[in-house]
């Protein structure tokens, strides 16, 4: 779907990390209002999919019936669930991206379910379509599209997590020359118990870092005891184990010793997938939230009438507002720059990979901000329960539990905040991003105390002053902890964490303000979007601002500090929003539909 | 076989419906809107007869263009062409029968299957107005006599029986304490209870392919047919709230109160 160039943007598709160094509304951006009817359709399919199908079923998936979660999965396929990424030569529908997150969105109401698509779909199938040979798709990806077989993702080891390219799993060339024999164990696979095909990264000669498609019954290959997890129990993570397991040659997936390609590549659109995820689930929790807080009563009062309670409820729906924005602007773009070229192609795989890459910071920090905002959502929703949510008669006490492991896997949190700003830096380096131009420019800004001004236009403006300044604020950390410590910047942890923290700020503002004003491009804005983007501007420019004054205490002492935390202060625009008006144009919204108030 | 169905825009189920204060309408904003579930039955039982004896579903609604939705997803399912009337304002159930009469009489179908109402204006008189003006016998509140569980439902057996020689049509009706079997010459009007079959989701193989089926567009003037409505909505208003509950010590208060205050003993 070319959805960005419908929207009258036919010139340059922004770069990855552009929203960091232009203004907001730079360039038009995907977001659900401009959702096609097709993807509409696409998504209240997955949806009622899941309310009628999974969640009637959620107590017997979590107490692992695999065969329920099997039978799922066919009935997934057979609705055509699972062929949204697989080309249209390979029996699936070839579709566009924002389709494929709209689905992974809609399927995210129950944790396990979500985990068990998701690895099959995309880090256990995504490698066959990417990188797989022409026989090897023609061998698979049918079957995978379908349901009528499983797949799994082996790139973890007890010894390597983080450190994925540690492995230790080795492969060795037969004598004949027709197998790899594979010895060594994978650690935590997703789907272990019943995937058919599992994508493996084992090292030629213990050095050459290199993927291979092993099927289920390859003489040599055997599935370890299931884990005990804090959450998604109804998903099925196991070790594998090989030992003198013979894979076919046929099987190497791309070439011998780029497996790094494909690992790092099928992170990539996961960690973009886990992000998008996890609106589904917010939104599933947040109407969990309204709906008990309707009901309870206390002091002779439903709990939502209370304040306190009322600020829980409009902080998970802007939270929610947030990570739509970004999600599905992302997933515009590379699906703009995808509609640019020809899917029968022979490179249109490549072109997809290069599209996502395009945007890793962008995945990096929807994965790490979709996350915690999860993280959030859930937790206040146990709150909103009391004690009832502290048991296991309501939902919110497994959605609590299972929303954990989304800071843990696709690249903790940790990793992904250091990648997200070494790739910003990377990308500067190479010239695709002007950041060092940017940092320039404001060092003159400040300078000549020539700042931007609030253009005063609309009820936004002062907002989207504010997130320009909190863009100069995590550019000018980072250019002085760059002109500190050079490429030794990998080394301070604490910097670029802190940096992380204000770039995600930087993103999500932009990007929702940049939503709100397309969404009523034509008249008054919105006031329920307004004051969305006013209730986060509240906390994420103080906490910006704290965090950018970190990364520089970090970086500096004595008077260069001082004069950096002078410089800063000159980008510290904080409005004092009336925040309890704020909070009753969100709740009385959220309220009046039991429901986030966006639905689509 | 040719079926006529049809998928009228209603609010949907799950959506939070309030009256606007001044009682002229409901509160449309953020609202959202699907198929009548009627009529969604009756877009699938068109489907499955078809797969049993050929032909093609055509699917029908009225409305702004907005009814679009509602008929990409009857696409979507598997019908294969649709025909929207292109009507707005108010419209009553004579003036939507109106339009279907022409609808039927330029189609020429063998069966049309409605839902027995739609679920905002709970009417339940289309299908009846439509079979007299047309002449058509009708067979109302179509139904099933067996479970979802059953064989024939997991199996798609359809519950309406088209005769060996596509002359006649056997339907099961839901009516007060049972079921009753009729028997009509087609072509007929069938409506369509809720019991009758478990509609299929639109797959996604479905939606790709919808969006290349053909939407024929109609308008009441080229029809010929004068929608002004004899039916006109006065007013709006939500039932009243119900009071809250009271508990009572033991079931003598209980007998009493019931006898006393709620006088329904
Ligand atoms: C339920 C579940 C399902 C999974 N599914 C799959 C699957 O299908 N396939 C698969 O291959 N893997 C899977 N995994 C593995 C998952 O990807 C890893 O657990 C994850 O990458 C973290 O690795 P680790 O557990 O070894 O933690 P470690 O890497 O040991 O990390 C421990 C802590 O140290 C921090 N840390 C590590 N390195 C650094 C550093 N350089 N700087 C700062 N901090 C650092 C981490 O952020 C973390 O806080 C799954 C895990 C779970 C729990």
């Amino acid at each position: 779907m070319a959805a960005l160039v419908e929207l009258g943007h036919t010139a340059e598709i922004p770069a990855g990390g552009s929203f960091l160094v232009t203004e907001v509304g730079a360039a038009p951006i995907v977001t659900p209002e401009t959702f096609t009817e097709e993807q509409r359709m696409y998504y209240r399919t997955a949806a009622q999919f899941t309310k009628e199908k999974v969640l009637t079923q959620a107590e017997a998936i979590e107490r692992k019936n695999v065969a329920v979660l099997r039978g799922l999965l066919s009935e997934a396929g057979a609705l055509g669930l699972l062929m949204i990424d697989v080309p249209e030569a390979y029996g699936g529908l070839g579709a566009d991206k924002t389709t494929s997150m709209l689905v992974a969105e809609a399927s995210s109401m129950l944790g396990s379910w979500s985990v068990t698509i998701g690895a099959h779909t995309g880090i256990g199938s995504l490698p066959i379509v990417w990188f797989g040979n022409a026989e090897q798709k023609a061998r698979y990806l049918p079957k995978l599209a379908t349901g009528e077989k499983v797949a799994a993702y082996a790139l973890t080891e007890t010894g390597s997590g983080s450190d994925a390219l540690g492995a230790k799993t080795k492969a060795v060339l037969s004598a004949d020359g027709k197998h790899y024999v594979l010895n060594g164990a994978k650690q935590f696979i997703t789907n272990a118990a019943f995937a058919d095909v599992f994508v493996v990264f084992a090292k030629v000669d213990g050095e050459k870092f290199t993927g291979f498609i092993v099927d289920r019954d390859t003489p040599g290959f055997s599935v370890g005891p299931e884990e005990h997890k804090m959450g998604i129990r109804g998903s099925s993570t196991c070790a594998i184990v090989f030992e003198d397991a013979k894979v076919p040659v046929e099987n190497v997936l791309g070439e011998i010793g780029k497996g790094h390609r494909i690992a790092f590549n099928i992170l990539n659109l996961g960690r973009l997938k886990l992000g998008v995820g996890v609106i589904g689930g917010m939104k599933h929790t947040l109407e969990a939230a309204l709906r008990y807080a309707a009901d309870r009563r206390q002091f002779k009062t439903p709990i939502l009438q209370f304040g306190l309670i009322r600020e829980k409820l409009a902080r998970m729906a802007t939270a929610i507002y947030a990570v739509e924005s970004m999600a599905y602007r992302t997933a515009g773009l590379i699906d703009a720059r995808l509609a640019r070229h020809d899917k029968t192609a022979a490179d249109y795989d490549q072109k997809t990979i290069e599209a996502i890459e395009q945007y890793a910071v962008e995945a990096s920090i929807l994965k790490v901000f979709g996350s915690e905002a999860l993280g959030m959502v859930v937790d206040e929703a146990v709150q909103i329960h009391g004690g009832y949510g502290f048991t296991e008669e309501f939902p919110v006490e497994r959605a609590y539990r299972d929303a954990r492991i989304n800071r843990i896997f696709e690249g903790t949190n940790e990793i992904n905040r250091m990648l997200l700003v070494g790739m910003l830096l990377k990308k500067a380096m190479k010239g695709e991003l002007p950041l060092l131009d940017f940092a320039q420019a404001i060092d003159e800004e400040l300078m000549h105390r020539n700042l931007p001004r609030s253009s005063g236009g609309d009820e936004l403006a002062e907002a989207a002053l504010t997130a320009e300044l909190v863009k100069r604020m995590a550019v000018y950390a980072t250019k002085v902890a760059v002109e500190t410590f050079g490429p030794e910047i990998e080394q301070h942890q604490e910097i670029l964490g802190a940096i992380a923290d204000v770039v995600m700020d930087a993103f999500a503002l932009d990007s929702m303000i940049a939503r709100t004003r397309q969404a009523s491009a034509d008249g008054a804005l919105d006031p329920l979007r307004v004051a969305m983007v006013k209730h986060f501007a509240l906390e994420a420019q103080p906490r910006s601002h704290e965090r950018a004054r970190r990364a520089l205490m970090a970086t500096a002492e004595g008077d260069a500090l001082t004069t950096h935390l002078k410089k800063l202060a000159l980008l510290d625009h904080f409005v004092p929003y009336q925040p309890t008006a704020l909070r009753e144009t969100i709740v009385q919204a959220a309220e009046h539909q039991g429901a986030y108030p966006f639905g689509y | 076989m040719k079926i006529l169905v049809t998928a009228k825009r209603v609010e949907d189920p799950e959506s939070k419906i309030k009256v606007k204060p001044d009682g002229t309408g409901i509160v449309q904003e953020g609202l959202k809107y699907k198929i009548n579930p009627f009529d969604e039955i009756a877009v699938e039982e068109g489907l499955r007869l078809v797969a049993k004896h050929g032909g093609e579903v055509v699917v029908v609604s009225i409305g702004g263009k907005e009814v679009h939705e509602q008929l990409r997803h009857a696409l979507a399912m598997g019908a294969h062409k649709a025909v929207w009337v292109n009507h707005t304002g108010p419209l009553d159930q004579m003036g939507v029968a109106g339009l279907l009469q022409k609808v039927v009489e330029k189609e020429k179908p063998d069966l049309v299957i409605l839902g027995k109402q739609s679920i905002d204006d709970d009417q339940n008189q289309v299908g009846q107005y439509l079979a007299e003006w047309l002449g058509w016998g009708q067979a109302t509140f179509a139904s099933k006599a067996e479970s979802f569980d059953s064989e024939n439902e997991k199996n798609k057996v359809p519950a309406l029986v088209v005769g060996a020689d596509n002359k006649t049509v056997r339907v099961v009706r839901e009516v007060d304490g049972g079921l009753a079997t009729v028997e009509c010459q087609l072509p007929a009007v069938v409506t369509t209870d809720l019991r009758l079959n478990q509609p299929r989701y639109a797959s996604l193989p479905g939606i790709m392919k919808a969006k290349s089926k053909p939407i024929e567009e109609l308008i009441p003037a080229g029809l010929g047919v004068d929608v002004t409505p004899k039916l006109t909505v006065t007013k709006m208003s939500a039932p009243p709230a119900r009071k809250a509950g009271i508990k009572v010590p033991d079931v003598a208060t209980l007998v009493e109160k019931l006898k006393t205050e709620a006088k329904v003993i």
